[in-house]
């Protein structure tokens, strides 16, 4: 599969280009040792643009006293203290943001696996009526621009059904991400159609058909979405921060932002506590992404973006 | 005439549901009066697999509660004085025509909204392209480092933007790092206090912060760039540089008519930057984004209809600026 590939680094096709045997061969697509010099340079000036952030990030939250300075970017251990944690922690319940947080994102994760699944199986894999219209409605869905959606949803889900404050009014705008749908439906149209028919005359029901063949073939497929449908949810601001107005409710994302926008003003260390409670929210996404990094691979993705 | 296909029809019943292979019926057969070969009602009206619709039916009803029943809403409401009432409550919301569309108009808050998300995508969309498009050729042609690399560009992507603001603003406090290094050089008022300056500090900050996303695009639509191109290219004495304009640009270029829609369309919905950032849009609401203030016209203020026009006349927008970018960058070919 090509995803595995670009995932492995590519050895076949990266291997010409170190290029030490044959040097007459293919000079022309090679870099001249000041240009892969000059490519090394700009990647790695990029990755220090992208993660210093990160590390300040940490740095901050760790030091006692606010020190902007130069120097105040390397770890000073005069400066050190968790004291942060425990600023914010006193201001913004941190466990229950956190279980919040679980909560939205762990029914979204839900309905996206088990619906998702199944709308990416039918559209794959069944014929009937409608399949090609479904299909085009869920490449639609994703360039409806939410900001349209915003004002009614808010009406009808916090005004009309009186699900403000509740994980269910959090959850059903996001319930189904449609593209964990395509890519469920691009994994499945890779399944060769004589496994399902010879399991159908085997005489396996279709629900059957689904859980105890298709699915363990497209186990990576699986790891992809919840991936990257644990992002959204888990780093949603909007939406959680207009339905939910009882702090208790609130996921950590909004009761982070409702502290620098209210309250950062009245304590010893705004930025450290601050900090300190950004570095409890991105650390369970920016772990979860290290570890499955190989599974958030562009032609998945983009091949569910694209359609 | 039509006795032997009712046999058959009737001899196995069970099989015609899933007859892929088998030759269907012709249409004159189907209408015969005799009980001629027919599909079962079911097949007709649902397809092969009835449970095909099953299976699709939660997510349908998804798409219809949540997008297309509360995307009429929103061009009903924009017509309408609506306003909140108690669940259940009989209450009587004028119908007000064009009027809420008149006012967006003429509302120097939603103007200068719309001035503001402007400057922003001047900035923000054409640095994205550029940018991204640079980095993951990079990215795609390196040997050494390649999935610490990979990460280290999407983990900004993946970080809530509400994490990250907390950096960026002790970042560009005005006792920052950033001014630190720049010393005398530090602009006054400080980046996110100055009217001038806190509009492109958010364009950078989200083009920085979705980059990777890009990134990820991009290197899907380099695998599909053929290699033998680059090698013609280099056989006809192209550089380096030629042939990432001559082969890659253009090799690329319906993922480049992507990531200009998608950018731009993100960049519209601009909403967490600036309500934290900037304290809600400040100074003086240089930084006001046409979502930030639906929020303040809609929800803090009770007046969803207007703000459901703010919304149509921002898509709209969009939509007319997706369809240039299209025309110009999409090519006729």
């Amino acid at each position: 599969m090509t995803a595995q590939e670009l995932a492995g680094g590519r050895p076949e096709a990266s291997a010409p280009r170190t290029g030490r045997r044959g040097p007459a061969r293919r000079t022309g697509t090679e870099l001249s040792r000041g240009q892969a010099v000059l490519r090394g340079v700009v990647l790695t000036i990029g990755a220090i643009v992208f993660l210093f952030p990160f590390y300040y990030m940490v740095i901050g939250s760790l030091q006692t006293e606010p020190d902007t300075t130069v120097a105040g970017a390397f770890p000073n251990p005069a400066n050190l203290t968790g004291e942060n944690y425990v600023a914010i922690n006193s201001r913004i319940n941190l466990l229950s943001g956190l279980v919040n947080s679980g909560i939205f994102t762990g029914g979204v994760l839900l309905c996206t696996v088990v619906f998702g699944v199944l709308a990416g199986y039918s559209l794959a894999v069944l014929q009937w009526r409608g399949r090609g219209v479904t299909f085009a409605l869920a490449l639609l869905v994703q360039v409806v621009p939410f900001q349209l959606l915003l004002i009614p949803l808010y009406v009808l889900i916090a005004r009309n059904y009186g699900l403000a404050d509740n994980y269910l009014g959090m959850i059903l705008p996001f319930a189904i991400n449609s593209t964990a749908v395509i890519i469920f439906r691009q994994y499945f149209l890779q399944v060769p159609k004589e496994l399902f028919d010879a399991a159908r005359i085997d005489g396996a029901g279709e629900l059957r058909l689904l859980w105890r063949v298709a699915l363990p073939l497209v186990r990576p497929a699986l790891v992809t979405v919840v991936l990257l449908t644990f992002i959204g949810p888990w780093n949603e601001f909007l939406w959680p921060f207009l339905i939910t107005k009882e702090a208790s409710m609130q996921p950590l994302a909004v009761s982070l932002a409702n502290y620098i926008s209210n309250v950062a003003s009245s304590t010893a260390n705004p930025f450290g506590a601050t900090l300190a409670g950004a570095v409890v929210l991105a650390a369970p996404v920016v772990i979860l992404f290290i570890v499955f990094q190989r599974y958030f691979i562009a032609t998945d993705i983009g091949s569910g973006v694209k359609g | 005439m039509s006795n032997s296909t009712a046999d058959l029809a009737g001899s196995r019943p069970s099989r015609a549901g899933q007859a892929d292979a088998a030759p269907r019926p012709r249409g004159g057969r189907v209408g015969s009066p005799g009980g001629g070969y027919k599909h079962p009602l079911n097949i007709r009206i649902f397809g092969r697999n009835p449970l095909g619709w099953l299976f699709s039916a939660p997510y349908l009803v998804f798409v219809i509660a949540i997008f297309a029943y509360p995307l009429g809403f929103a061009v009903y409401m924009s017509f309408y004085d609506y306003f909140f009432a108690a669940p259940g409550a009989q209450v009587n919301r004028p119908f007000v025509g064009l009027d809420n569309y008149a006012q967006v108009f003429t509302d120097p808050d939603v103007l200068q909204s719309f001035g503001n998300v402007g400057v922003f995508l001047v900035i923000n969309v054409p640095l994205t392209v550029v940018l991204s498009l640079v980095l993951a050729s990079a990215l795609n042609a390196v040997v050494h480092f390649r999935a610490f690399l990979r990460v280290s560009y999407y983990v900004p992507y993946v970080t809530a933007s509400v994490a990250v603001v907390g950096v960026w603003l002790f970042l560009f406090s005005s006792h920052g790092l950033v001014n630190q290094i720049l010393g005398p050089l530090a602009p006054h008022p400080s980046w996110l206090s100055n009217e001038v300056l806190a509009m492109p500090v958010i364009a950078l900050f989200v083009t920085w912060k979705q980059l990777g996303f890009y990134i990820l695009l991009y290197l899907a639509a380099l695998q599909n760039v053929p290699k033998e191109l680059y090698e013609s290219a280099a056989t006809d004495g192209a550089g380096k540089v030629r042939s990432f304009f001559s082969v890659t640009v253009p090799g690329v270029r319906p993922a480049t008519v992507l990531v200009l829609l998608l950018s731009t369309v993100i960049g519209a919905n601009l909403f967490t930057e600036p309500y934290l950032l900037t304290g809600g849009g400040g100074p003086n609401g240089a930084s006001a984004s046409p979502v930030l203030v639906m929020y303040q016209q809609g929800i803090e203020q009770g007046h969803p209809g207007y703000a459901a026009a703010i919304g149509i006349v921002l898509v709209v927008f969009v939509l007319i600026i997706a369809f240039l970018q299209n025309r110009f960058a999409g090519g006729r070919d």
